[in-house]
């Protein structure tokens, strides 16, 4: 062996001929290394793979014509970005839309193009590697890996503020947000400088003895699901004594209604069949759910669930709240329904009935003593209870949980995992909303009840606050709409606000999304059917669930509001007194109906004469000529769209002949002597 | 010799602590075995790429009477990128198993096996499908559920009265695929834009031209092609547990 290996040196570096030989050709070859490194990468290895592929395909030639060898790369000094991800992804842009092999699966349609956006702004990775590994995964020298595609939606919140058609799991993550109130403890600075806002509406406990019980506080705070299902309440996992505590320190600390001294005069009084049907009748499920026999929870969440209120609220307070919730919260949602002292008796006995035995069934406290209260300060304060809810002499804490602005963004090595758990951030993300106290017993982020489905669109919508999104160039930050702080003036404002409009109307950016936005309410409706629709209010379409309350409204509030309305809501598009209510010759009428019937057939959707027409969809129109201005009706038809964005009348671009002759024969149809149709 | 006997002796150990290991993760082990494997629910659902299903996948095994068997083995699987939870599930006492399907980050078909053993251990399978959304085709559906639903859909529900009965001509329903695959997109696109009377069909199909811009009406083809039953040619691929299952 030995003999064998010094022969060996002897013939390669004998002499210095030889030697200066060998020692060329170890050069040489260690400077191949180089290019044959290069020879043999991934990207080069994709690339013939793809020249395979198309070889034998029917559109070789246009195929060919677009590939261009080597490494290729977009670079967006602007972004940041120097993505070579083309360079193995070769057929992004191609019509293959039967391949289905990465790494050339045509890239799906979006509304971007990719040589603007490049690939990393939305995917992440690592844009200017070459190799598979350095691109997709987690290195030293790059923490972002690959976005799994089930946030992808993320990235596309990183500039588009508002809700997006396309995107229904961010918007909903950002929904969820604001709607479960996350962002009450967690700030969330938006990229055009707005903070985001929590849109649930926690109750203040400064007054909260009027309302409940210790007891009824005390087993909330021990479980609030256990209450009411839809609670946006969390469960804080509270031990039996930090419930006592705090309870005893939320009753001790409330103080009475200050004016609030009037008791209610009536009385509850038991006629189940007279209380459901003045809920009904009231609209209450518009606002407020309940659990049926089934086991659904069926109505509005706008307000609480009532289906154990019997067992939370005092009789006394039921019926002031119902007789004047303004009195209680200055800020509530409810309107003001100007029930009699009958209706009030009914609708409170009716929900008084609505309890749950088993629900304080093992609830007994003591006394509570000056300690205990003490202690259930202290408690209130550490857990933060007023970030969310107003209590008197507690203060609302500043930053309480961790600011979550670029959350997106935080790096892997600051976060601690739990075992068994992938590290990458959206898996830490998603792991800590689902149970944030298993990442440690101490932590005061409380137990929350999302479906896997709520989970990824937080998720997503957590990944979309981040270095990139905060730090974009200002043409790219769409901002969201925000919600405009506008208040009608005068009376007929305070009336407004007295009957919570905002709750379900939308009046100049201000409001909810329940019922119609009145922007233009005063173009679009005749003076004398404002008036008959407040003192009897009558749903418009068939195929919709009537909510809109009547209010038991005097003559003088009803004109009040109905002038303010016709007054001031008008569309500067139409002029009210440009057409007249009648006078229209038959042959335009006639011509209009034809229209009707045949080129535009809107009996497919709306309803003229009952006898024959069924159009479920839009509003039935045997009154329309009492209903609407015919200045109104002649640009509906003209541009529905421009007059209510996102109705579902289509558009149809009509000549201004057409538009005229089906106003004349629509303001014609003014409900004489027909039926009105059945209203469910 | 010897040192065969140790390189012999380094590979079994490496064999069994690979076996060991990749035996741990299987599951129950089955007490009872069927002939036939059949869908109680769960099939054709639509959702968002790497989305949970709304509903599970339940499957039910039966013997040869088409009794349902307790205690059978049943094993899902379907292209890489989708998961089960459980993947391998025992029927319990009504002869059901039961998983929840993640589907995968592409926009298509995705084909579920779900198999099981019987008596003489031939693997009995069951191939249900699931229909992923990408962007497109997700805003597509919104768009359906805002404007078309209404009188495409003849169910009625709760909060959306169906206008289906009401209409003299029926509206096709969005997966109806034995008519719908059959138009091009361009008669799609020109029905939609220029209403039924474009095509000589009813003006009860308005124009939504002026109303819908060319990128959602694209769009809306899109969700329209993903939808179809049976499945459209353009709607691209359909991922199956192995590779790419071809038409």
């Amino acid at each position: 062996m030995k003999e064998k290996l010094a022969s060996l040196w002897q013939r390669l570096f004998g002499d210095s001929v030889r030697a200066f030989g060998a020692v060329s050709v170890i050069f040489l070859l260690s400077i191949a290394i180089a290019p044959a490194k290069n020879f043999f990468s991934e990207w080069r290895h994709y690339q013939h793979g793809y020249l395979r592929m198309i070889r034998n395909r029917s559109d070789a030639n246009t195929l060919h014509r677009h590939f261009q060898p080597g490494i290729r790369q977009i670079w967006l000094p602007g972004l940041d970005v120097v993505d070579r991800c083309t360079s193995c992804h070769v057929g992004l842009n191609e019509a293959l839309t039967d391949v289905a092999t990465q790494p050339y699966r045509k890239h799906p349609v979006i509304p971007h193009k990719l040589d603007q956006f490049g690939c990393t702004i939305c995917h992440r990775g690592q844009g200017a590697a070459t190799t598979v590994a350095e691109a997709h995964n987690s290195t030293l020298a790059w923490e972002q890996p690959i976005l799994p595609a089930k946030y992808i939606e993320s990235s596309c919140g990183q500039c588009h503020g508002g809700p997006l058609p396309g995107t229904p799991r961010l918007n909903l993550g950002r929904y969820l947000l604001a709607r479960q109130g996350c962002v009450h403890c967690h700030t969330v600075n938006l990229p055009d400088g707005s903070t985001m806002k929590a849109t649930d509406d926690p109750p203040s406990l400064s007054h909260i003895a009027d309302k409940t019980t210790r007891e009824w506080i005390f087993a909330w705070l021990k479980d609030p699901q256990a209450y009411a299902t839809t609670s946006t309440m969390p469960n804080f996992k509270l031990s039996d004594d930090a419930a006592r505590d705090i309870s005893a320190f939320l009753i001790a600390n409330s103080t009475p209604i200050p004016g609030d001294s009037a008791a209610p005069s009536a009385k509850a009084s038991a006629d189940p069949a007279a209380g459901a049907s003045l809920y009904g009748e009231s609209f209450c499920a518009s606002c407020h759910a309940v659990q049926n026999a089934a086991g659904n929870v069926v109505g509005g969440d706008v307000g609480p669930e009532l289906t154990r209120v019997g067992s939370k609220v005092k009789p006394e307070w039921l019926q002031g709240w119902l007789q004047n919730p303004r009195a209680y919260d200055t800020e509530t949602r409810m309107p003001h329904y100007r029930f009699n002292d009958a209706q009030v008796a009914i609708l409170s006995g009716f929900l008084l009935a609505k309890t749950d035995s088993d629900l304080l069934a093992n609830v007994h406290l003591e006394p509570p003593t000056s300690e205990q209260i003490a202690r259930g300060k202290r408690l209130v304060s550490d857990y933060g209870c007023a970030s969310c809810h107003e209590i008197a002499g507690v203060k609302k804490p500043e930053n309480f949980a961790p600011e979550l602005s670029r959350i997106g963004s935080k790096p892997i090595a600051q976060l601690i995992f739990l075992p068994g758990m992938q590290h990458t951030l959206p898996e830490y993300i998603a792991g800590k909303i689902k149970n944030p106290r298993a990442f440690s017993p101490g932590l005061k982020m409380p137990q929350y009840t999302f479906t896997p489905q709520q989970i990824d669109a937080l998720t997503t919508a957590l990944l979309s606050f981040n270095d990139r999104s905060l730090t974009l160039p200002s043409s790219l930050v769409l901002s969201t709409v925000l919600e405009s702080n506008y208040q009608p003036a005068g009376k007929a404002g305070k009336l407004m606000t007295d009957l919570a409009c905002f709750s379900c109307h939308r009046i100049n950016g201000h409001g909810g999304d329940m019922a119609p936005d009145l922007t233009w309410e005063g173009s679009s409706v005749q003076h004398d059917w404002l008036v008959q629709f407040f003192k009897n209010p009558g749903t418009l379409r068939p195929a919709l669930i009537r909510r809109m309350p009547r209010f038991n409204l005097t003559d003088n509030e009803v004109n009040e509001l109905t002038d303010y309305i016709m007054t001031v809501y008008q569309s500067p598009a139409i002029d009210r007194d440009s057409m007249p209510l009648s006078g229209y010759s038959p042959g335009q009428i006639e011509l209009g109906k034809q229209l009707f019937y045949g080129k535009y057939s809107c009996q497919g959707c709306h309803i003229v004469d009952p006898k024959t027409d069924k159009g479920y969809i839009g509003p039935t129109l045997t009154h329309v000529g009492s209903r609407l201005t015919p200045a109104w009706i002649y640009q509906w038809m003209k541009n529905p769209q421009s007059l209510r964005p996102g109705t579902i009348e289509p558009s149809r671009a009509m000549s201004d002949e057409d538009a005229r002759a089906l106003t004349a024969f629509l303001i014609s149809q003014k409900g004489e002597g027909k039926q009105e149709v059945a209203q469910k | 010799m010897k040192a065969q006997a140790v390189i012999l002796a380094v590979f079994a150990l490496l064999g069994s602590s690979c076996s060991r290991k990749s035996h741990s993760a299987t599951a129950p082990k089955p007490t009872a075995f069927g002939a036939a494997i059949v869908e109680s629910s769960g099939g054709k659902q639509v959702t968002q790429t790497g989305d949970l299903l709304a509903q599970p996948i339940i499957v039910q095994v039966n013997d040869e009477q088409g009794s349902a068997v307790t205690g059978a083995l049943v094993e899902f699987t379907a292209a890489p990128g989708v998961s089960f939870d459980p993947a391998v599930a025992l029927t319990d006492s009504s002869g059901q198993a039961t998983t929840n399907v993640s589907l995968g980050g592409m926009a298509g078909r995705y084909q579920i096996a779900a198999s099981t053993l019987d008596k003489s251990h031939k693997r009995v399978e069951l191939k249900l499908e699931e229909i992923a959304l990408g962007y497109q085709q997700t805003l597509g559906r919104r768009l359906n559920d805002q404007y078309c639903d209404r009188c495409h859909n003849p169910e009625s529900t709760v909060e959306r009265v169906s206008n289906y009965d009401n209409l003299e001509v029926k509206p096709h329903p969005f997966d109806e695929g034995d008519t719908l695959n059959k138009m091009s997109d361009a008669d799609l696109t020109a029905i939609i834009t220029n209403g039924g009377p474009a095509l000589q069909k009813s003006a009860l199909m308005p124009a939504w031209g002026n109303t819908l811009s060319k990128s959602d009406i694209q769009a809306l083809i899109a969700y329209i092609r993903a939808v179809a039953d049976p499945p459209s040619r353009s709607a691209g691929p359909i991922y199956a547990q192995t590779s790419v299952a071809t038409r």
